[in-house]
């Protein structure tokens, strides 16, 4: 007998951390940046995270220095990219090396302590409803957090006039710069938007999925996240969808191995970093889709002429 | 105070030459400040971790021997950036060359022959340019971006070594230990008198000063500077971007393959879980600090590798993690991306707005 209900939310707890750091790479993407520090933003807010939570005993603090690192460290590249017109694709692998290395360095007084749990929420009564109770109820507050967020973001960028802005200067940075907006405040705020999703992830990954701190803990997550980027053609609703069904390869591997299955380990280890190639593949050939919707000044730096 | 970024007329011969040194710079300050943070003596820190490496021949042997890789792998990198081609996934296609090359020492162990080292080099090559040209097919054919396809299988491909040292390749009367037979004396690199010096490292300097040669003087090189600094021209040029994205790939991919298996049978004799402390991923920095010029990438490859053993130095001296070799790597191509904004520009400190009209 298979339970359901509890692979959903091992699924859930699997595809949260992908989201949280897509969803801020979505935006950072709309306005035209190309940031591939990910990995490394991610890892440096579960390595703080961890660590706040660890000295006060309070999740929600590591959570909250979680969110600082990450931005810390996207600041560090908006610097980079946006103030010194670096390139985007170097700078971010080097915030990702850097990311993993100061991470590291950092957590390694924390290795193999007991780390503290962010509990979930439990509304009482409705989490004890047959079937969906606990996983529409009974999430950490976390994966609400990640939801609020993708709805958040969808009408933002849709319906307000900040996210017509943050397009405008995604799609065409002379022409929102000759309309009067700051192309690079605006990315600077995107930027550091997007390393406060990444630094939530990495506290996801720290303070819930795996309550202690391991080192590089992120394996890859924060390019999954890129890719998830792409495969979404930029829509917060596909990203969601996408996200979900990568958290759902992810644990099918962990479940077969729970069971025995007779095939190599590492063959059911590498089914998210396959399955990732794949979706890219399906996504670009379709040309309809993946084109429509891509930013047209995607990492492409800007000086403001005087 | 506001901080602007004036265009030079003309891009700065000096800053070409002395950023890289600047990065240097930067690097060790900062990189003071973390061990002075962390409760070291800077100065000791900084002297074992730089100086210490070079002053006796045992360490310089190892800085050597760490330099190999990164030198090859870099230099293909080089071409391929310059190019405006990302192949990030270097690490992978070491793996990979190493695995291919291991076919014969360890599935082939009774030919023993000279032709058999020749064998494994040039197998390493293709194992490497084979993972490289996945990226390159999807990149040329559908259009998939190269940058998440050739990282991803960096993991794949590991994974694949993991499973095949832990099972069809594990060495049978090994206690079980996640290794491979050792190689024969025939499937070996040759070093250099007792020390561990071998082969590779002067394989390594002559694909340089060939890939110099051809960046600087064959109409390929020249076709890697157009496409790489204005796409637009070189398609007018009629060179194929296609085609530039194929040789990028299948030369970097080789190289990576070819460094692969030279550490495989130079360094450590046996496959096993662990191959590469990030050599793929290092050689990224030695090609952005050496220029994306292959003579460049020897110089550079040469002081990654003392990062490697002073990091090691300070682990042991110190008892400081074994991380702080990628927070200096990371810091410094930082400060080199950081350092090349001023080739191209000046840099103007405005008081208050008055910049602006």
């Amino acid at each position: 007998m298979i339970d359901y209900e509890a692979i959903m939310l091992t699924i859930i707890t699997a595809s949260t951390p992908l989201l949280l750091a897509a969803i801020g790479e979505l935006v950072v993407e709309r306005s035209g940046v190309l940031n591939l520090g990910l990995e490394g933003m991610m890892v440096m807010g579960a390595v703080a995270g961890f660590a706040m939570a660890q000295v006060t005993g309070s999740a929600w603090l590591g959570v909250l220095m979680a969110m600082f690192a990450g931005v810390a460290m996207s600041l560090l590249f908006a610097f980079l990219t946006q103030t010194l017109v670096t390139n985007q694709v170097a700078t971010g692998l080097s915030i990702t090396l850097l990311g993993l290395g100061l991470s590291g360095l950092i957590g390694s007084g924390f290795v193999g302590m007991p780390g503290v749990k962010l509990e979930s929420v439990s509304i009482p009564v409705l989490s004890d409803l047959p079937y969906v109770g606990t996983l529409v109820f009974g999430q950490d507050p976390l994966v609400y957090i990640s939801i609020i967020l993708v709805i958040g973001v969808s009408y933002m960028l849709k319906r307000t006039r900040m996210g017509l802005i943050i397009r405008a200067v995604g799609q065409n940075h002379n022409s929102a710069h000759a309309l009067g907006y700051s192309v690079i405040k605006v990315r600077y705020a995107c930027i550091a938007f997007g390393g406060m999703t990444s630094g939530l992830a990495g506290a996801y990954l720290s303070l819930v999925y795996t309550p202690q701190w391991i080192e590089n803990m992120t394996a890859g997550r924060g390019w999954i996240a890129l890719a998830l980027v792409v495969f979404s053609t930029w829509l917060p609703g596909r990203l969601a969808a996408g996200a979900y069904l990568f958290g759902g390869v992810w644990i099918l591997g962990l479940y077969a191995q729970g069971m025995g299955v007779p095939i190599p380990s590492q063959l059911l280890s590498s089914l998210p970093y396959v399955a990732t190639i794949i979706a890219l593949i399906l996504i670009s050939t379709n040309r309809r889709l993946s084109v429509i919707n891509t930013p047209a000044s995607l990492g492409q730096g800007f000086v403001p002429d005087r | 105070m506001r901080l602007i970024l004036e265009k030079r007329p003309q891009a700065s011969r000096l800053m070409y030459f002395s950023s890289p040194l600047l990065a240097i710079v930067l690097t060790v300050i900062v990189g003071g400040l973390i061990f002075a943070a962390m409760g070291q003596p800077p100065l000791r820190a900084l002297y074992l971790y730089f100086i210490d490496p070079i002053t006796n021949l045992w360490s310089i042997e190892e800085v050597l021997v760490k330099a190999t890789p990164l030198i090859l792998i870099g230099v293909g990198l080089a071409v391929t950036f310059r190019a405006n081609v990302w192949n990030i996934g270097a690490e992978g296609q070491l793996t990979a060359g190493a695995l291919m090359g291991s076919i014969i020492p360890i599935l082939f162990t009774s030919w023993q022959s000279p032709l058999a080292l020749f064998c494994m080099l040039v197998m390493g090559m293709i194992g490497g340019a084979l993972l490289a040209a996945i990226p390159a097919l999807l990149k040329v054919r559908f259009g998939v971006n190269e940058i998440l396809t050739s990282l991803m299988l960096v993991y794949i491909v590991h994974l694949l070594l993991d499973w095949l040292v832990r099972g069809p390749w594990k060495d049978p009367f090994g206690y079980n230990f996640p290794k491979s037979i050792g190689f024969d004396d025939w499937h070996l690199l040759p070093t250099f008198g007792d020390g561990r010096v071998h082969l590779g490292l002067v394989i390594a300097i002559i694909i340089a000063l060939i890939l110099y040669w051809v960046m600087a003087r064959t109409i390929k090189g020249f076709e890697v500077r157009v496409i790489g600094a204005a796409p637009r021209a070189g398609a007018f040029a009629g060179f194929s971007q296609a085609k530039m994205v194929w040789f990028c790939f299948l030369l970097s991919g080789g190289l990576a393959g070819l460094a692969g298996i030279i550490e495989v049978a130079g360094t450590i004799g046996q496959l096993q879980p662990n191959i590469s402390p990030s050599y793929g991923f290092t050689a990224i920095i030695v090609a952005f600090l050496g220029r994306l010029n292959p003579i460049g990438v020897i110089f550079a490859g040469l002081l990654l590798a003392v990062s490697y053993i002073g990091g090691e130095g300070v682990q042991i001296e110190l008892g400081m993690s074994d991380k702080t070799t990628q927070v200096f790597q990371g810091m410094l191509l930082f400060f080199i991306l950081m350092c090349d904004t001023l080739i191209h520009y000046r840099l103007r400190f405005l008081k208050g707005n008055g910049g602006q009209l």
